[in-house]
């Protein structure tokens, strides 16, 4: 199964200011418990999104100019905290694709990258130009492009940092494990005869 | 060239090198259970992918079950939506799953041996960390995480790095009321909990020769707790005499031609390890511990540590820690602490010897009043065994109650679950802050002897003069 080369994301962006946002932030633990991940999109940001009462607060995700966004921006040390899986799983179920700030915390990268989405690092001063421009009209279409490694805002045209290893693994349709390790399908197979106890 | 277990297993199940540097690992079993594979199933679902090898893959209940309502719906509706989910994946995906009404269920770690399912010299994975119980077979077996649980479904293989190995020696025998829960809390101990990082560990030495199957799996079970990603010991005839005649064990026909493969597995006498360790069965004491790590440990006449006295910045600050959260009063003797709760299972020690050897000391005696013991078999098989040997009424009688199959109060994601602070005597394998289900929950970790000494004098006590050992 070839999987998608991702070279290019487009969208529109949103924007989630601070610093730290870990992962019990973005995805609180209690919603561990569930069956599939595709429904945890739901309660992505959910304790600073909601009340307890469940209703909303104030939160750029709240915000009916942002419904189409695509594109998470953010600030330093994005996705810090515990390994759990379900943060991006919230991310990319809630509908975004790729995410753009100052820095990552490195398991959350990987987990991200493994599930498609690409994260580029940018310069605090780029990342207040995207956002200026968002803000004033969240309908301008961000492209992130991954070969290049820039960032094209509106008339804005910045450039992000992607790792080489995502990158490739991005470009190639390599971004998730699985894919490679399918590859060698007829290997198994012979291994499995070969060894026997598996039948 | 001489080879210990591990680097042959490895050897004979590596499909290749991948393009990441890791090796495309062959497993040859896959154990799943209903917390962490449905959302992996979903994967395969989105992918549009089959489980390549699903007569290789095996289900069982275990995490989430009730203890004590066993007859669906179950009162959580999460928890009966994840239960349902997983016979319909098994179902849907054509793998073997012991559920409820099989009488085979149970937690994972203990399924797999009774069934005959872990053998020596394959390799095993499983999304849960306690997978390296099944080393005790001589079986290679990794926990691991929900993406990987898809891999495994999907290829029936994963990426994985190679391991170093650190043999460990125990020589002698354990003195009475000392266990094999005893010597894993020991050697967390002694290595510390992040000491075998990047390791397997091969247990051995007289002791290992010596120990049952089910005193292995205690000790294999907690090599996570120890950082190690898995532990073993070699295969012997007590390996080939348990698997013997078990529903997925090998026909009779194929029987000495699969021993003989098995013996093949067994670590070289020659061979080498990356690093050895030497320990005295002698000074092994009844274990427990007194933080909320794992290797926070002393023997049982051990006095909670001060962290004024302690030099080492870091250390100082996490015993601190852990006293505050343990509420434990430094300098005082962990003897006498009172306990609340007293919880005998897990698959650490929830297997029928156990109980067995709880009942021959329990009966005759009370649980104190106050305390809440209940006892969890680690299986349907071990629950069915234990009353036909008259083992669960002992139990009752003490004033234990005696459950169905489950993960239970090992991590309380079903209805048992510690309430407030209360202090828990536990024969599982975490002390970690909230891991018995109240965030300010308390666990003190000890054999099953000890937890039943625990329950009846209402504190934490040595099994040795409660119980006249
Ligand atoms: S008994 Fe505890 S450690 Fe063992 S599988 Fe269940 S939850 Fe995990």
């Amino acid at each position: 199964m070839a999987l998608e080369k991702i070279e290019h994301i487009e969208g529109k962006g949103v924007y989630v200011q601070g610093n730290d946002i870990d992962t019990d932030r973005i995805i609180p633990a209690r919603f561990m418990k569930c069956v599939t991940f595709d429904g945890l999109g739901e309660f992505l940001f959910y304790d600073v999104r909601k009340d307890d009462q469940g209703n909303d607060k104030e939160h750029p995700l709240n915000e009916s100019r942002f419904s189409e966004a695509s594109i998470l921006i953010s600030n330093a040390n994005f996705g810090c905290g515990s390994s759990r899986e379900h943060a991006p799983q919230a991310l990319y179920r809630y509908g975004f694709r790729a995410i753009i700030a100052e820095s990552f915390a490195e398991i959350f990268f990987g987990n991200c990258c493994g599930l498609g989405v690409p994260c580029a690092v940018a310069s605090h001063e780029d990342i207040n130009k995207i956002t200026d421009i968002i803000d004033s009209d969240p309908s301008t279409e961000i492209k992130l492009d991954i070969v290049d490694s820039t960032v094209s805002v509106g008339d804005l045209v910045v450039s992000v940092e992607i790792p080489q290893a995502a990158k490739d693994a991005l470009t190639h349709g390599r971004w998730d494990p699985i894919a490679e390790l399918q590859e060698a399908e007829q290997d198994v197979d012979e291994l499995v005869n070969h060894l026997g106890y598996l039948d | 060239m001489a080879k210990n277990l591990f680097q042959k297993v490895w050897d004979a199940h590596a499909v290749r090198e991948l393009s990441n540097g890791q090796t495309q690992l062959l497993i040859g079993t896959h154990l799943i259970h209903e917390v962490t594979s449905p959302q992996a199933f979903g994967m395969l679902r989105d992918l549009g992918i089959k489980v390549k090898y699903p007569e290789r893959t095996f289900a069982t209940v275990d995490h989430i079950v009730p203890t004590d309502q066993r007859e669906e719906p179950f009162s959580d509706p999460l928890a009966d939506a994840m239960i349902k989910e997983l016979a319909k994946n098994a179902e849907e995906f054509g793998v073997t799953y012991f559920d409820l009404g099989s009488g085979k269920q149970g937690v994972v770690h203990v399924v797999g041996p009774e069934q005959g399912i872990t053998q020596p010299g394959t390799t095993i994975a499983c999304g849960d960390s306690h997978t390296a119980t099944h080393g005790a077979f001589g079986a290679i077996a990794f926990g691991i995480g929900t993406t990987q649980v898809r891999d495994v479904l999907a290829t029936q293989t994963m990426s994985l790095g190679k391991l170093k190995v650190r043999r460990i020696n125990v020589e002698g025998q354990l003195k009475p009321g000392v266990y094999a829960k005893d010597v894993a809390l020991h050697i967390i101990g002694l290595l510390g909990a992040k000491g075998g990082i990047g390791y397997a560990y091969e247990y051995g030495g007289s002791l290992f020769d010596s120990f049952s199957m089910e005193e292995r799996m205690t000790v294999c079970n907690m090599s996570i707790e120890g950082g190690a990603r898995c532990g073993y010991v070699n295969p012997d005839q007590k390996t080939f005499d348990y698997l013997k005649g078990r529903p997925y064990s090998p026909s009779d026909e194929n029987w000495d031609e699969a021993v003989e493969k098995w013996k093949s597995f067994a670590s070289d006498s020659d061979c080498e390890y990356d690093d050895t360790v030497n320990i005295s069965a002698d000074d092994i004491a009844p274990t427990v511990t007194w933080g909320v790590s794992p290797d926070q440990g002393f023997s049982i006449e051990g006095l909670i540590p001060d962290p004024k006295v302690e030099e080492n910045e870091n250390d100082r600050l996490s015993i601190q820690e852990a006293v505050d959260y343990m509420k434990l009063e430094p300098g005082n003797p962990i003897k006498g602490t009172k306990i609340d709760v007293a919880f005998l299972g897990s698959c650490t020690n929830g297997r029928l010897s156990d109980f067995r050897e709880v009942a021959k000391f329990l009966k005759g005696h009370k649980v104190s009043e106050g305390v809440k013991a209940i006892a969890v078999p680690g299986s349907q098989i071990v629950d069915l065994m234990a009353k036909k040997e008259g083992i669960d009424k002992i139990f009752s009688e003490a004033g234990f109650e005696w459950r169905g199959a489950g993960c239970s109060m090992c991590l309380a994601m079903n209805p048992d679950k510690l309430v407030g602070d209360q202090l828990c005597a536990s024969s599982s394998n975490r002390n970690f802050k909230g891991r018995q289900g109240s965030p300010t929950g308390r666990t003190v970790l000890m054999s099953p002897v000890m937890v039943a000494a625990a329950a009846v004098n209402g504190h934490i006590s040595d099994a040795r003069e409660v119980f006249s050992l």
